[in-house]
């Protein structure tokens, strides 16, 4: 099974692989990429480092160029696979029907991977992309309980990696309009969901209040831990109770599914965060790595209260959950 | 122009969705679209009920179309997706790409919904190839966006080869998820949902702490909290779009078919929004 880590640039991807990492994904700083957040991501010249790196240490780069073409600038889409291509990554992670197009035919030796954003949550799905594009592997959304996850393990011959760790995208990924909707900028199209630069925080007299686009997200009492407005986890109001209609601040830990996800012959479990810090990277990779090595090697598995609390201590409002993968959560 | 009638996003009754289909028969409406697409524990109806509808609709020389899921998980529901595509006498809407996979292997056309990821000229012509007679636009993108892609398609010599509908009335799909939020709206997991979605024929809206109308909830699906209205812009979809799609909200969807065939226009009021069309933030007016 492949630990699959995010990296938002040069430094992070090294401590990934420093740390444990088999494989690291990463994008390039344009519309291409479904984590197009300011100040990160990789110009031409630091993917070569990139490249260089992780063939020094023997290890896989996959690079997303995973948000869905336009027509006004498709070339933007098709001169990325063309770059990943000639610097020799790995895997291409995408989910733009006519991208996947493009490279399967141009570039028929460059494994694909279906990105989460395609939203492939079927053995129907599944067939589609790979008979038409070869793909090698399928990212499975996060809406899969783990019984249907191992449904699908049993009927597929195509890879499936799946998320372990990290913030947790609740809708069907790639069918998720909420944040276009209220700002205007498409996660599909752009690649950011709730945008920094439409966030806004006040105090006043409700408290401290958070505004996506001058549309109030949640107001926190004053000793509350206050979290970054991603709109899914706002309270609102529906009809006389103010409630998460949605979902609560959190993320998602499937540590304690490991052995299940082993013996399911899981290819990959990826970590969320390539917005996330340098140090968030270590310390994600190095508890798992550790624990995919014990899980590996024993039959008696069992997550270490210092996994536990590094991962909680990362996560949105210091809770984790399996999300979809527990049938109660849906 | 051609109206059409999207399928039924909510969860009524059997009665009430036969009283609505007796006065889609006498409507304006050119094509109807029928079925279940937001989840598969609704069953007042059974495909075979559709199919009957279906039938009935067809004798006013209706264009019938059934629509499908858009988030199929279990191999039960592949099934059923299966039964949908085989059904051997209407033109099906694809809303997941199992739809597509299915129907393109028995070389059987279809439509391609707005809950396909479809944003440009290539994805168009591969899905052409593939048996795609109509595409409907995802909900969010703007009339200058498809002005882009028409003016692509006219390029690479594809833009008379499918129909372009535009959903024009009606709370907007927005997002849809494993989570049941009407179930969780009245504190249950979706498991134990007691259907309760039929309580709420028009879904559950959901406001911001200021009275901003945000969201309805509508089972798994997520919709826009505003009415989306462009029958405004009919004027403005000449030459670009051949299919106007009215959502059900009510029986009020006969009035809003019968306005835009006479040319005329709901006036946008409190409630309603057009951001999208415009190229803004689909909650706004633009």
């Amino acid at each position: 099974m492949e630990l699959l880590c995010p990296a938002g640039n040069l430094s992070s991807l090294k401590i990934a692989i420093d740390n444990g990492a088999d494989a690291v994904y990463i994008g390039l700083k344009n519309d291409t990429n479904a984590r197009h957040f300011a100040g990160l991501n990789f110009t031409d010249k630091k993917l070569e480092q990139a490249v260089q790196y992780v063939r020094d240490h023997n290890r896989k780069l996959h690079m997303a160029i995973n948000t869905f073409a336009n027509s006004d600038h498709w070339q933007t889409w098709q001169q990325s696979v063309d770059l990943a291509a000639n610097l020799g990554v790995d895997a291409l992670i995408v989910a733009d029907i006519s991208v996947l197009n493009y490279a399967a035919t141009h570039y028929p030796d460059l494994e694909l991977h279906l990105s989460v954003q395609a939203s492939a949550t079927n053995a129907g799905a599944i067939s589609y992309y790979k008979e038409n594009f070869n793909v090698k592997r399928v990212v499975l959304p996060r809406v899969l309980s783990i019984h249907q996850v191992k449904q699908l393990a049993r009927t597929t011959d195509v890879q499936l990696e799946v998320f372990a760790y990290g913030s947790l995208c609740i809708m069907a990924e790639g069918r998720c309009h909420l944040s276009s909707y209220l700002t205007g900028e498409s996660p599909n199209m752009n690649g950011v969901c709730s945008p920094a630069k439409y966030v806004q925080w006040q105090e006043n007299e409700h408290g401290l209040e958070s505004r996506l686009n001058n549309i109030v997200i949640d107001r926190y009492a004053p000793e509350e831990p206050a979290g970054y407005p991603t709109l899914c986890k706002g309270r609102f109001d529906v009809d006389e109770t103010r409630y998460h209609a949605l979902e609560e601040p959190t993320s998602l830990n499937s540590m304690e599914l490991l052995p299940e996800l082993v013996q399911m012959g899981i290819a990959s479990v990826k970590i969320e965060g390539r917005q996330r810090s340098s140090a968030y990277v270590r310390d994600v990779t190095r508890s798992w790595r550790q624990a995919i090595d014990a899980c590996l090697s024993s039959n008696d598995f069992k997550v270490k209260p210092e996994w536990d609390e590094c991962l909680s201590s990362l996560s949105e409002g210091n809770q984790t959950t399996l999300g979809a993968y527990h049938k109660r959560w849906q | 122009m051609k109206y059409s009638l999207g399928n039924i996003l909510y969860f009524w009754p059997k009665a009430k969705v036969e009283s609505f289909y007796r006065q889609a028969k006498e409507s304006n409406a050119d094509i109807i679209y029928l079925g279940e697409s937001v989840c598969s524990k609704r069953r007042e109806l059974k495909l075979k009920d559709y199919l009957a509808i279906a039938k009935d609709l067809a004798t006013s020389g209706k264009q019938v179309v059934l629509s499908t899921m858009v988030l199929l998980e279990a191999p039960s529901e592949l099934n059923e997706l299966k039964r949908y595509c085989d059904n051997g006498d209407f033109l099906v809407e694809a809303n997941d790409m199992a739809a597509i996979q299915q129907l393109s292997s028995h070389n059987l056309p279809f439509v391609a919904g707005s809950a396909l990821n479809i944003y440009n000229h290539h994805t168009l012509e591969l899905l052409y190839k593939q048996g795609m007679s109509r595409w409907c636009m995802p909900v969010e993108l703007s009339r200058d966006k498809l002005v882009n892609v028409v003016k692509q398609c006219e390029e690479i010599g594809i833009r008379d080869k499918f129909e372009i509908e535009v959903t024009s009335y009606g709370h907007l799909p927005l997002a849809f998820s494993a989570r049941c939020f009407t179930a969780r709206s009245e504190d249950r997991d979706k498991d134990d949902c007691q259907l309760c979605c039929i309580n709420y024929p028009t879904g559950r809206i959901t406001k911001s702490q200021e009275g901003d109308n945000l969201f309805v909830l509508n089972g798994i699906q997520t919709m826009s909290g505003e009415c989306y209205n462009l029958t405004a812009e009919q004027q403005s979809m000449m030459g670009l779009v051949d299919i106007m799609r009215v959502h059900p909200e009510s029986d009020n969807a006969f009035n809003v078919l019968k306005q835009l065939k006479n040319q005329q226009s709901i006036p946008l009021s409190s409630g309603h929004s057009n951001g999208y069309w415009h190229q803004i933030a689909g909650i706004h007016i633009g």
